[in-house]
């Protein structure tokens, strides 16, 4: 089965900055690994639930207690830019 | 000629039986595991980071406290590395990426915070496939890590450095993470143990995510008694993970010595198939022959779909981690691209500077197999596959309490063989998947080297949470091989 990808529209997806030049082998690449892939559509039958998690737990909770966190200022500490103890980022909403 | 091993090449429980003794003390040993890095890791390069001072720190405040008397834990004063995508409190951890390059975590995962309680010495954060994907260890962007079998060869990967490092005794045990064979695969290229227990045995909180559902925190360690040592140390329920099972910290160390006599175990066809190497094969069959002398009862095994386990692991995996990496985006932490135009400039372009070749592959075929339109086709589908393999476990488990395999196709191949072949390097975790895939423990013991010297591993796979089964057929196995080889490397050192 030939797989066809828009490249340029799943790296928009994904958020990623690809080359020309990375860009080209993923077009080389990508379809032969995705037609590989695409065995598991020869046996996955109707009638066979799929499994997310091979250990299967449910409805998990732990006690609510509280507890120590993390302090505010060691959250922020990796941050590439703070403003006023807040991740600065640029402008996203356009004010008049 | 007297015994050539350092304290640094002792299995830990007889480190831990000297220290108990008064024969040795901490400080020693870990002075012997910094003297090794120094010796040999500019050649084999396992480390990102070594942490020589707080090490020494740790192992001098063991010595205070069994000097005062304390009794000591299995772990204390015995130095430790971990993989970098462990996250430890105060000290970078990268995951062999650029995109955390100078990140230090505020928190300690499970694993470790659970060791540093009981006394255990870091010596280091290990080198690693970037983000734990690949089979070689090339995809850190750092450095590559060199086979201390032979420094031509990968150690095999993800967790390489862990593995090496163990291997050439810079440290005597660490730990690795295995989302498809990283910490069993690299154990076998360098001829230690690696162990994968079950899923939610070991908490993966900490543990930066490649892919949550077939992550798995695992062992590197000289011996089978030293991994049921580590196993036991950091496994058990962590209220931080939702995906942790209930119940206690197992004592695994506990039944290893019953011995393999009546136990089933099959041997999987799959194993002796194309593309096995002539070497692997041969140490292999060996292998069975000694457990069948040894008592065990041998049959024939197969997983009837484990020839679709890499599709569905290749679509899986790489669904999972274009999700959990979707949070390198240049805002909470690590690397942010310099002057964005805005913001999708900005994650755009910072994810693009900071991921590599393999990370961005999978994000990619990720992103596509989650994408309107080919969910159903590729992410259901493969799901399906998952449960038709746990399915071929169950009914194999029928007959048998224990699957043996290869633990890989192949013995450590050389740097750069594989790079340009995506396709090749995957194909060097197609026995380790399924166990991923289904969650079950599996072992990688060494049994031998092939015919260029290259280490051999055999993998012993068990049912859900029957570590203890898997544990005492390759004690049993390893006690009766006797096999005491040493990397070429450490032969040479030591004159």
């Amino acid at each position: 089965m030939p797989v066809e990808i828009d490249i340029e529209h799943v790296a928009r997806l994904a958020r990623l900055a690809l080359t020309g030049e990375e860009k080209e082998r993923l077009s080389r690449q990508l379809p032969d690994i995705l037609s590989h892939a695409a065995k598991v559509g020869e046996v996955a039958a109707e009638d066979v639930p799929p499994t997310a998690y091979a250990v299967p737990r449910s409805n998990v909770f732990r006690a609510d207690e509280p507890d120590e966190c993390l302090p505010h200022d060691a959250a922020m500490a990796g941050a590439p830019e703070v403003e006023d103890h807040r991740f600065r980022v640029p402008r996203i909403v356009e004010m008049e | 000629m007297g015994d050539p091993r350092e304290p640094c090449d002792l299995p830990a429980h007889e480190i831990a039986a000297r220290l108990a003794s008064g024969e040795g003390s901490a400080g020693q040993v870990v002075e012997s595991s910094l003297a090794r890095i120094e010796a040999v890791d500019g050649r084999v390069r396992s480390f990102l980071a070594v942490t020589a001072e707080q090490a020494r720190q740790r192992a001098a405040e063991v010595d205070r406290r069994r000097v005062a008397g304390e009794t000591l834990s299995a772990v204390a004063g015995i130095p430790l590395a971990l993989k970098d995508v462990l996250a430890t409190r105060g000290i970078p951890t990268t995951c062999g990426s650029q995109i955390l390059r100078g990140y230090v975590p505020p928190y300690d995962c499970t694993a470790w915070a659970r060791l540093q309680a009981a006394g255990s010495v870091l010596v280091g954060k290990t080198n690693c496939d970037e983000f734990a994907m690949g089979s070689s260890t090339e995809n850190s962007s750092f450095h590559p890590t060199h086979n201390p079998w032979d420094l031509d060869a990968v150690p095999g990967g993800s967790s390489g450095g862990s593995a090496a490092a163990v291997a050439s005794g810079q440290a005597v045990w660490a730990l690795g993470t295995d989302t498809g064979g990283s910490v069993r695969q690299p154990a076998a290229l360098c001829g230690v143990v690696g162990m994968k227990p079950t899923y939610g045995l070991v908490s993966r909180y900490g543990l930066i995510a490649f892919a949550s559902s077939l992550d798995h925190v695992g062992t590197f360690t000289r011996t089978v008694r030293d991994a049921a040592t580590l196993l036991s140390a950091i496994g058990g329920h962590d209220p931080r993970d939702a995906t942790s099972l209930p119940g206690p910290p197992p004592d695994l160390a506990a039944t290893l010595e019953e011995g393999v006599r009546g136990l089933r175990i099959g041997v999987l066809e799959e194993g002796f198939g194309e593309g096995v190497e002539p070497g692997v094969r041969d140490r292999i069959g060996e292998a069975v022959d000694r457990l069948a002398a040894l008592g065990a009862e041998i049959g024939e095994a197969t997983l009837p779909h484990a020839g679709y386990t890499l599709s569905a692991y290749y679509l899986i995996a790489p669904a999972e981690a274009s999700s959990n990496l979707a949070r390198y985006d240049g805002v909470r932490y690590g690397h942010r691209a310099d002057d964005p135009r805005d913001v999708v400039d900005m994650m755009t372009r910072t994810r693009g500077e900071g991921f590599g070749d393999e990370v961005k592959r999978r994000i990619m075929i990720g992103t596509y197999a989650l994408s309107a339109g080919y969910y159903d086709a590729y992410y259901g589908q493969a799901q399906k596959v998952r449960t038709l393999i746990i399915r071929d476990y169950e009914e194999a488990f029928g007959s048998f309490d224990l699957l043996l395999s290869p633990t890989s196709p192949t013995t450590a191949f050389r740097l750069g063989e594989r790079t340009d072949d995506p396709m090749a390097m995957y194909l060097s975790d197609v026995f380790t998947i399924p166990a991923n895939l289904a969650g079950v423990p599996a072992i990688s013991v060494p049994c031998g080297v092939d015919e260029r010297g290259l280490p051999v591993g055999l993998q012993l796979t068990g049912k859900v949470l029957d570590e203890a089964t898997v544990l005492r057929a390759a004690h049993a196995f390893e006690q009766d091989l006797g096999w005491t080889t040493r990397p070429p490397l450490l032969e040479a050192a030591a004159g």
